[in-house]
């Protein structure tokens, strides 16, 4: 290594800071907390006096017909959309209506869309090199260098998403299930603290399913992991605690059991199902 | 005097015969014409006979009186020396005039102007005669050239015919010319009345717009009566405060055109653009032809520029649309999903349209009659008068809009439409035939262009370069009013349109059109989905 | 593809780039042989008109290569990169003004020609500088990069993308069209800057100046074709791609898109204002037709033609449609706007990945397990 390429070389820093990377505060209770959210498009309220805390390490599900307003609460946790009254803070410390998408996504809030959304141009490896933790401004990922431990985490993911011998294609080429996997390894790569995911299990096999059940639920403890998600078996598999959002507000909020047996719940959303 | 004294007795019945004797035939060869006389008459009589004679003419009755007389003021009417016959002189150049019969207005060819002795006319004579002949028009039953005469007495007004006017001003008179007149009246009073007079002049041309009574207030502020003086000066302030309302309303009915216009084309581009979400470059060359169309029509039918302009609102339509239809057929439908390839290839359209109207027409503009009834303007008063046909214009925006409007809310197609916009698969899983709504959508969008290019043709050079002239603007407009947004279209146009109007008296038409595109660019960073943003997670897609 | 190297020298280890580099270096070396050492009737020669008419389709190349880099990597169609180019362009051309000094039509040691004649008393304060050639070259960079910088800010902020942004620029190219047409601007108005006399002391109408300024045009081509590969065969230039095919994916992972937009925006300008100022010397004008959009939208076609997303296409592109103009409009004038208007529809409906698009699917069918090809192709 030249001397020039170790003063460029900035990527080092970052492991310093690695652990300040994440300075959520969660001293004081909850990792997520969101509350008396409102928003309206077009005067059709989309979400209403939404109350919701997460726990640190918690994995939570959430269910609820279409409509009740899973994917705009990703959308405002996320910073895409701007609610119109409420607040939202991650941890003690961050107010998460300050911030936009990139901060949050550098404060440790990993999101998978509802649609698999991977770089199809780019290479399943390069698809996860862009998402691992590292310094994301400018000129650090002009200079950026592979370095052997980066290919060593890459290729323990790809091991882990089952993706190792696609390694160098395409990722257009790769069918939905293996899309959304790819997109839970991006997730991975991105060392959350809270992992939003959106339909993870959707256009998998029933093998698949467990395998990412399986997943979900490795993570959590270490990680807070909220799933929304439509498949019930698959919510029964890894639920521990449930909320079922309608409307745009909370139903019901317990284990798998309670939910199910909550009269309300069974009216809307579970009545359809049986 | 004594032809006044005379046009003042002519009574009610009198002026009836005159009437009637402009719609009676010409006198026929045989008889004697009366004419005859009374023209050797005038041209015998001395310079103090003239009064006389010129009375007789009045007098007569006769239908021609008027254009004797004028031929008379103007030193045209002469007498051939040989025949003793009185002649008008039609051409006066050179050695050998051409002159005509005054009695049947036969052309009598060209004569050597040694052999003509002119009916001379003295500057008294003169004076009186425009007078005599104003005051003769005054009496007209004809409405336009009652008008006209009394529009003409304004400032000119002299003592011999200020009696003549108050007493015309007793009778009934159509509120206009009685404007007219006692405004005319006053102006003559405040220059040449005593103070009294000079005060109630005052009165009555306070809150005129008229030029001449400005002038008037004006050289009465510079005059030597202090309080005149002074009188004058308000009524003056008074009259530049509505002065400055009156340039405020032109500059709105400018702004107000001008967005039509704009609105006009970019209504069918809101269509394609904001509901297909095809980028159509070639839009400008759709409207280029909406033009071409109209001076194509006029060609047809020569002689009748306003069947022909009606005609090519439907043919424009037709013309925009087959090729609207043929674009998308072509191209567009191939590039679905690709907005920037869309966006280029119909560019390259717009380039092949455009040189070939310089190949198969001609590289020059093209002039396009506007009919008659469509020229002209509209007076509102006396600084504010309103082109028709940038009215007509105005108004076909607005039923054109209104149309639009009807056919996406009111019909099947619209309905269609819109359910394809929204979600294509399933519109389709529900039977609608989208293709068909693409090529319908298509084909709208691109004849409303042909109607904005008929509209145009009546304001602006028919020329190959027409269509990109209003490309960027539309587009301009679309993005402004916020995409796939009708109404925010119309609002975006007019606004945009008025904006530039106000900006161009005082930064030019070159800088006040930059000032407008950086306001939009700078808007866009403020509000990017524009004035009426379509909101929610549909939107986003 | 990822490799350990320092991003700088990454390019060299492709070998598209070698190749490109070999092949421009080469034709520079046959060019300035046969014009310097084949004799005049011979057929071999190369005239001084034709190396300043080649040097011309080099500066439209670098000119392609800037659009290429904003549009096959960020997927920002840019409609308005007449606009840097001109910028560039007139940089150089008051620094080529001012040299003229007082050997002017009026004589004038300080004022241009134009200046005179507009009755102007002194120079206005923008002209400053432009007298020393160090300071106009720094112009010829700043100016289209501030524009850029401003412009990017404002539009990549507010999330402005698409065809929105499209027109947009083309809404900017127009408008700075009209301005420059003012003769109160300051720029000559409509003829522009010209009758310019020499660059750094070196006659303009010299045959060996204009070899010299299409040898300079050259290595510009290789250092900002080098420059743009670094850039895309680094992390920033995938990031770039992420940003392309899914912004907000890319915004999740924690990248500033907006940051990524703007700052290969600006390279991109900045590289089009060089090929702007090596163009000014060459053709001896600069004028505000170069600020028409429907330049703009040609330097578009030019790449779409060569390919998007490989950079080596928009130069085939690039000295391929200028070339056909040149005998165009050489041959029928007339025919060329149709010739162009069908070029457009033609790449975009049946090559929509260019000539590049070509001869990756030869190289290919020659070579299937090379992940490359299908990888830059997908756009």
């Amino acid at each position: 290594m030249s001397m020039f390429e170790q003063l460029a070389n900035r990527d080092r820093v970052f492991e310093f800071l690695a652990p300040a990377a994440s300075p959520v505060d969660v001293r004081h209770g909850p990792i997520l907390y969101l509350e008396d959210v409102n928003v309206s498009f077009d005067g059709f309220k989309a979400i209403n006096n939404l109350n919701l805390t997460i726990d640190d390490g918690e994995l939570r599900c959430i269910i609820g017909p279409n409509g009740a307003g899973k994917t705009t609460m990703m959308d405002i946790i996320t910073g895409k959309t701007r609610p119109d009254t409420g607040s939202v803070w991650f941890g003690s410390r961050h107010n998460l209506l300050t911030m936009n998408e990139p901060d949050i996504a550098s404060l440790g809030i990993g999101r998978k869309f509802q649609k698999p959304t991977v770089f199809e141009a780019l290479t399943v490896f390069e698809n996860l090199e862009l998402a691992m933790a590292a310094d994301k401004r400018i000129f650090p990922t002009l200079t950026a260098i592979m370095k052997p431990e980066y290919r060593d985490r890459i290729d323990e993911v790809l091991d882990m998403i089952k993706l190792k011998t696609l390694r160098d294609k395409p990722a257009g080429i790769l069918s939905h299930g293996q899309k959304q996997w790819l997109e839970i390894g991006m997730l991975l790569m991105q060392k959350p603290r809270l992992l939003l995911v959106d339909e993870p299990v959707a256009g998998m096999t029933e093998q698949e399913m467990e395998r990412t059940a399986e997943l979900l639920t490795s993570l959590a403890g270490k990680q807070s992991v909220v799933v929304v998600e439509h498949d019930m078996g698959f919510v029964r598999s890894i639920a521990r605690q449930v909320t079922v959002l309608h409307q745009g507000s909370v139903l019901a909020e317990g284990t798998m059991d309670q939910v199910s047996n909550d009269p309300e719940v069974i009216k809307v959303y579970l009545g359809e199902e049986a | 005097m004594g032809i006044l004294r005379s046009l003042l007795s002519l009574r009610l019945a009198s002026l009836l015969v005159l009437l009637m004797a402009i719609a009676a035939p010409a006198f026929s060869q045989t008889e004697e014409d009366p004419g005859q006389a009374l023209l050797a008459n005038l041209a015998d009589a001395s310079p103090r006979q003239m009064d006389a004679a010129i009375e007789a003419i009045v007098n007569s009755g006769d239908p021609r009186a008027r254009s004797w007389l004028d031929a008379f003021g103007n030193n045209r009417l002469s007498r051939n020396k040989d025949t003793g016959q009185v002649v008008v002189v039609l051409r006066n150049v050179g050695r050998d005039w051409t002159i005509a019969d005054p009695l049947t207005g036969e052309n009598l060819g060209e004569i050597s102007r040694r052999e003509l002795d002119r009916v001379n006319i003295n500057n008294a004579i003169r004076g009186k005669l425009e007078g005599v002949l104003a005051m003769l028009d005054l009496y007209s039953t004809n409405p336009e050239i009652q008008r006209a005469a009394a529009e003409a007495m304004m400032g000119k007004v002299n003592e011999p015919v200020i009696e003549p006017l108050n007493k015309l001003l007793e009778q009934d008179l159509p509120p206009r010319v009685r404007d007219r007149l006692e405004l005319a009246v006053a102006i003559y009073q405040l220059e040449q009345g005593d103070a009294q007079a000079k005060a109630e002049a005052i009165t009555v041309l306070t809150g005129s717009l008229h030029s001449r009574a400005r002038a008037a207030l004006n050289n009465a502020v510079a005059g030597d009566d202090p309080a005149i003086a002074a009188s004058a000066k308000a009524a003056l302030v008074s009259i530049e405060q509505k002065l400055k309302m009156n340039r405020a309303a032109e500059t709105l009915y400018f702004g107000l055109s001008l967005g039509s216009v704009l609105v006009l084309a970019a209504i069918g581009l809101a269509i394609t653009f904001g509901v297909m979400g095809v980028i159509n470059m070639a839009h400008g060359e759709l409207i280029m032809l909406g033009a071409y169309t109209t001076w194509g029509m006029q060609q047809l039918l020569p002689g009748q520029p306003g069947l022909a302009l009606i005609l090519s609102i439907p043919a424009g339509f037709m013309v925009a649309a087959l090729a609207g239809i043929a674009i998308e057929r072509s191209v567009i439908q191939y590039l679905k999903g690709r907005p920037l390839e869309t966006l280029l290839a119909t560019f390259g359209i717009s380039l092949i349209l455009q040189q070939l109207v310089r190949t198969v027409i001609s590289p020059l503009n093209r002039s396009v009659t506007t009919p008659e009834w469509m020229s002209g303007s509209l007076v509102i008063n006396d600084a504010l008068s309103l082109t028709l046909n940038r009215l007509y214009v105005i108004g076909f925006a607005l039923v054109v809009f209104a149309g639009l409007m009807l056919i996406m809310r009111k019909t099947r197609l619209g309905l269609e439409v819109r359910a394809v916009t929204q979600n294509r698969a399933m519109a389709r899983s529900m039977g609608i035939k989208a293709t068909r709504v693409d090529i319908m959508t298509f084909a709208l969008g691109s004849g409303v262009a042909g109607l904005a290019g008929v509209a145009l043709s009546q304001i602006t050079n028919v020329g190959p370069n027409l269509g990109q002239n209003y490309i960027i603007d539309s587009f301009m407009v679309v993005v402004f009013g916020g995409v796939g947004n009708l109404w925010g279209t119309l609002v975006a146009g007019l606004t945009l349109g008025t904006i530039n109007q106000i900006l161009e008296p005082w930064a030019g038409a070159v800088l006040a059109k930059i000032m407008v595109l950086v306001m939009i660019i700078l808007f866009i960073q403020k509000r990017p989905k524009g004035l009426f943003p379509q909101k929610g997670r549909a939107a986003e897609g | 593809m990822t490799s350990s190297q320092n991003w700088l020298f990454r390019p060299f280890q492709e070998r598209s780039t070698q190749i490109f580099l070999g092949v421009l270096i080469t034709a520079l070396i046959v060019v300035t042989f046969l014009h310097l050492f084949m004799p005049q009737d011979s057929a071999l020669h190369v005239s001084a008109y034709t190396v300043t008419l080649l040097g011309k389709y080099l500066c439209y190349a670098l000119l392609a290569v800037a659009v290429d880099l904003v549009w096959g990597y960020l997927g920002i169609l840019s409609l308005g990169h007449g606009a840097f180019f001109a910028l560039g362009g007139y940089a150089m051309g008051m620094y080529l003004m001012r040299q003229i000094g007082d050997r002017g039509t009026y004589g004038d040691p300080i004022l241009p020609d134009f200046m005179v004649f507009l009755n102007w008393q002194e120079l206005p304060w923008y002209w400053l500088g432009f007298d020393m050639a160090w300071f106009a070259f720094i112009m010829v960079l700043l100016a289209p990069g501030l524009l850029a910088l401003v412009f990017g800010f404002l539009a990549f902020r507010s999330r402005v993308t698409g065809v929105y942004l499209s027109i947009i620029t083309q809404a900017l190219t127009f408008a700075l069209m009209l301005a420059f047409f003012r003769n109160e601007m300051g720029f000559g108005g409509n003829n522009g800057l010209t009758d310019f006399r020499d660059i750094l002391g070196f006659n303009l109408r010299s045959d060996a100046t204009r070899l010299g300024l299409f040898i300079a045009t050259g290595i510009a081509l290789a250092l900002g074709y080098i420059i743009c590969r670094a850039i895309v065969t680094s992390k920033l230039g995938r990031v770039s791609v992420a940003c392309r095919d899914a912004e907000a994916r890319t915004r999740f992972l924690g990248y500033r898109v907006e940051r990524v937009q703007l700052f290969v925006f600006v390279i991109s300008a900045m590289l089009a204002g060089v090929a702007g100022a090596l163009y000014v010397p060459q053709v001896g004008i600069i004028n505000p037709s170069e600020f028409s959009p429907l330049f703009s939208i040609e330097i578009v076609v030019w790449v779409a033609l060569g390919g998007r997303a490989t950079l080596y296409g928009a130069v085939i592109g690039a000295i391929l449609v200028n070339y056909a103009k040149t005998v165009f409009t050489g041959v029928m004038p007339d025919a060329w706007l149709f010739a162009l208007g069908a070029l457009f529809v033609l790449v975009t409906v049946f090559l929509p990945k260019g000539i590049a698009g070509l001869l990756q699917k030869r190289k290919k069918a020659e070579n299937d397990d090379d992940p490359a090809t299908a990888q830059e192709a997908t756009a």
